[in-house]
């Protein structure tokens, strides 16, 4: 049995890989913004055979909270074994790259919260002295592209960042995973046409709960990202600029 | 198969909860290319995915004066019955919400699907009462099509086993109902094809059973007439169904392989596998021809049978077999195919189906999946499709001499006082659809009572007049 931390907890990715993690009996402690839906989740993951779920309610903007949340998780955990961070949201880019207002708000939610959060959890790991973070980025981070660089700026950012919590942690027996799902079928992108690159999230969820289990550091989801984003990444700039991407 | 340019960068988790910039999805604007597993036909439909029950009256009220807004789950109808302008996908409301392991009975949102309740709870011992061909349907889907399964005969339909369930209605009223409570609704809402409202969830009762695996009996048969006794020989088999071969002829018309199926008294249970192959895309349709069906249809009646032998099969193999190939319906090609679903009385079931597999036969027109079925008698839901009698469906790759072959067989179908499958339907007139579902009237008068009319509208009911 393992003690599971899920951050984001309503999203699609999370609430899948809660799910597989259910059957595996763990106790789980949810963190989202709308506890209506967590409550539903603790029964739903708690009848698929969760030991023992928890919840409380986060808004990952609200930093200065993040600190007594977290204590409060490890409180009813007692310790964590693996923290899995699946927050995020998909901002507007015209509405950004117009709006520097806009373009902030985005850079909070994908990744100064999550910096915020790593920071507060790689120091209770390191006291611990063993667990996992897992982070949810985005195969966007590899590469800036027009119509979707704040996005992608903001997961780069959290990626970059992880490399170096990773080779810190590492010396106190703390793993780090880098999760990069490419399109996934979710009720945010419900609206849009599905094509062959389009996963469910439970797919996404078992790359991810394969990946964890594996000690992986960085996971493409599913796994011919890693492929398509070397192809993407090799560009020149000079061909790339001129791509409409 | 290319994503749009706004779909291109919609990242993985972007549904999180933690979005700032957008509360809720946003009404969907754009139109999609939308079908059901037949991939006959397409249409062009607005999307909208409700995040929890709260939403989906949202999502309803912008809606127009007389709008079309119907339900969908995993589109395993084959038809037309999950499109419309707008189609509310119920997938993200997948929760189980409550369990009691005494009595066996589960509550869960609609859009939790058969296969997750069999992931679950067969580990455990406990069994879907009623499952379709496939499990990869949703709770809500399976009530509104009043789906059957091969132990119709003894067990009845899915809705059969449906103790309440909540509606949402076009009033934006939640409305619980219950074969006691709200009985007409509940009687319109099982087999009502999404038509009264949204199945937000319901409560199920499960089975306990010995194993989870299936023992089975196989039964070659001659012909119709054999396979006809057969059934009834067996009628007190717990499942049964038979394959046939749809392109024999003369003495050999209708001959086939009855399978019966028993739990495994063994006390092992295990879930149904994951899928292994997958068909990735479009076939040539002229792969599928009389002469290549022919010698498939020759060539599996001969398989290797022993009518004494009893063989050990797991319950996705036996209940699922086409779950193994993911998207197989692309076999049939870029214009997909038609299901043809009917189901004659028992007194004329003979005549009935010899006439219609003459039909298909002289037409050259069938393919590998005939199948035939004994259905026990009928339930008290209006629109559902069993009685008792014998149901045959066949698969048919569309081209255009497909839609007349197919009235010439609406005839045969409604002369012999039979009718077709809701489920499955794709093409039948309005008129055929009246003059074999006798409470249609009964089902538009509460449509008309409960304003469903006015919202609650796919591509199937236009057709039909409802």
């Amino acid at each position: 049995m393992k003690n599971i931390l899920v951050i984001g907890a309503n999203s699609a990715i999370a609430k899948a890989v809660s799910r597989l993690y259910a059957e595996e009996h763990c106790r789980i402690y949810l963190l989202a913004r709308d506890s209506a839906l967590l409550a539903q989740q603790k029964q739903d993951l708690e009848i698929r055979g969760a030991t023992e779920v928890d919840f409380a309610p986060l808004d990952v903007t609200h930093f200065s909270l993040h600190e007594a949340v977290l204590e409060q998780a490890l409180d009813t955990l007692g310790s964590i074994d693996l923290a899995i961070l699946c927050h995020g949201s998909l901002p507007d880019q015209a509405r950004c790259a117009e709006h520097f207002d806009a373009a902030l708000e985005q850079f909070n939610v994908n990744a100064l919260s999550t910096i915020s959060l790593l920071t507060l959890l790689g120091n209770q790991m390191i006291a611990q002295g063993r667990g996992c973070i897992a982070v949810v980025t985005s195969v966007a981070g590899d590469r800036g592209r027009p119509s979707n660089y704040v996005y992608g700026a903001a997961k780069g950012m959290v990626s970059q960042y992880l490399q170096g919590l990773r080779g810190r942690l590492y010396r106190h027996g703390v793993h780090v995973v880098d999760i990069r799902p490419g399109f996934v079928d979710t009720p945010m992108t419900g609206h849009l046409p599905k094509g062959a690159l389009w996963s469910s999230p439970e797919r996404i969820a078992r790359c991810i709960v394969d990946g964890i289990s594996r000690k992986r550091h960085t996971v493409y989801a599913p796994g011919y990202w890693r492929l398509i984003m070397a192809v993407v990444r090799a560009i020149p700039d000079t061909l790339f600029k001129r791509v409409s991407l | 198969m290319t994503p749009t340019p706004a779909a291109e960068y919609s990242p993985a988790h972007a549904d999180s909860s933690e979005s700032h910039s957008l509360p809720e999805p946003p009404a969907a604007s754009a139109r999609m290319k939308l079908h059901s597993w037949g991939r006959y036909p397409v249409t062009e439909s607005r999307l909208h995915v409700p995040r929890s029950r709260d939403a989906i009256d949202t999502l309803l009220r912008p809606a127009a004066d007389k709008a079309a807004v119907i339900a969908r789950g995993l589109g395993r109808s084959y038809g037309d019955s999950a499109l419309a302008d707008d189609v509310m996908q119920m997938l993200a409301l997948d929760n189980l919400l409550s369990f009691d392991e005494g009595t066996g009975h589960v509550r869960c949102a609609a859009g939790v699907s058969l296969d997750t309740l069999l992931q679950v709870f067969l580990p455990r011992g406990w069994m879907l009462p009623v499952v379709p061909g496939t499990r990869f349907v949703t709770v809500g889907g399976a009530i509104a099509s009043d789906v059957h399964g091969k132990n119709h005969h003894g067990a009845g339909t899915f809705g059969d086993h449906v103790l309440a369930l909540s509606l949402q209605q076009a009033s934006g009223e939640i409305v619980q109902c219950s074969p006691t409570l709200n009985a007409d609704l509940f009687n319109a809402t099982c087999a009502g094809m999404g038509l009264t409202g949204i199945i937000v969830d319901a409560t199920l009762t499960l089975r306990r059973v010995p194993g989870s695996a299936i023992v089975q009996q196989t039964v070659r048969t001659a012909n119709l007439q054999e396979v006809f006794s057969c059934f009834e020989e067996h009628s007190g088999a717990t499942y049964s169904v038979a394959w046939l071969d749809c392109l024999a002829r003369g003495e050999a018309l209708g001959r086939s392989l009855l399978y019966l199926g028993e739990h495994a008294e063994d006390g092992r249970y295990l879930a149904p596998r994951s899928r292994a192959l997958s068909v990735p895309c479009n076939a040539p349709a002229f792969l599928l021809n009389r002469y290549s069906m022919g010698a498939f249809n020759a060539l599996y009646y001969q398989r290797r049978t022993d009518p004494l032998a009893r063989q050990r099969i797991e319950a996705d193999s036996y209940f699922f077999p086409l779950d193994g190939i993911s998207h197989w319906n692309r076999l049939y090609g870029a214009k997909g195919f038609l299901q043809y679903q009917c189901v004659i009385p028992q007194e004329a079931a003979l005549s009935g189906i010899t006439r219609l597999l003459q039909a298909t036969s002289a037409a050259g027109k069938g393919s590998f999946l005939s199948v035939l079925k004994k259905f026990g008698a009928a339930n008290a839901h209006w629109l559902s499709f069993p009685m008792q009698g014998y149901t045959l469906a066949m698969d048919f790759k569309y081209e255009r001499s497909l839609l007349p072959f197919l009235e010439a067989m609406d005839r045969i179908v409604l002369d012999h006082g039979g009718r077709l499958y809701l489920a499955k339907d794709a093409r039948m007139s309005a008129q055929t659809f009246r003059s074999s579902y006798p409470r249609w009237e009964d089902f538009q008068a509460l449509r008309l009572a409960s304003g469903a009319d006015r919202l609650f509208n796919s591509r199937q009911s236009q057709r039909l007049g409802l």
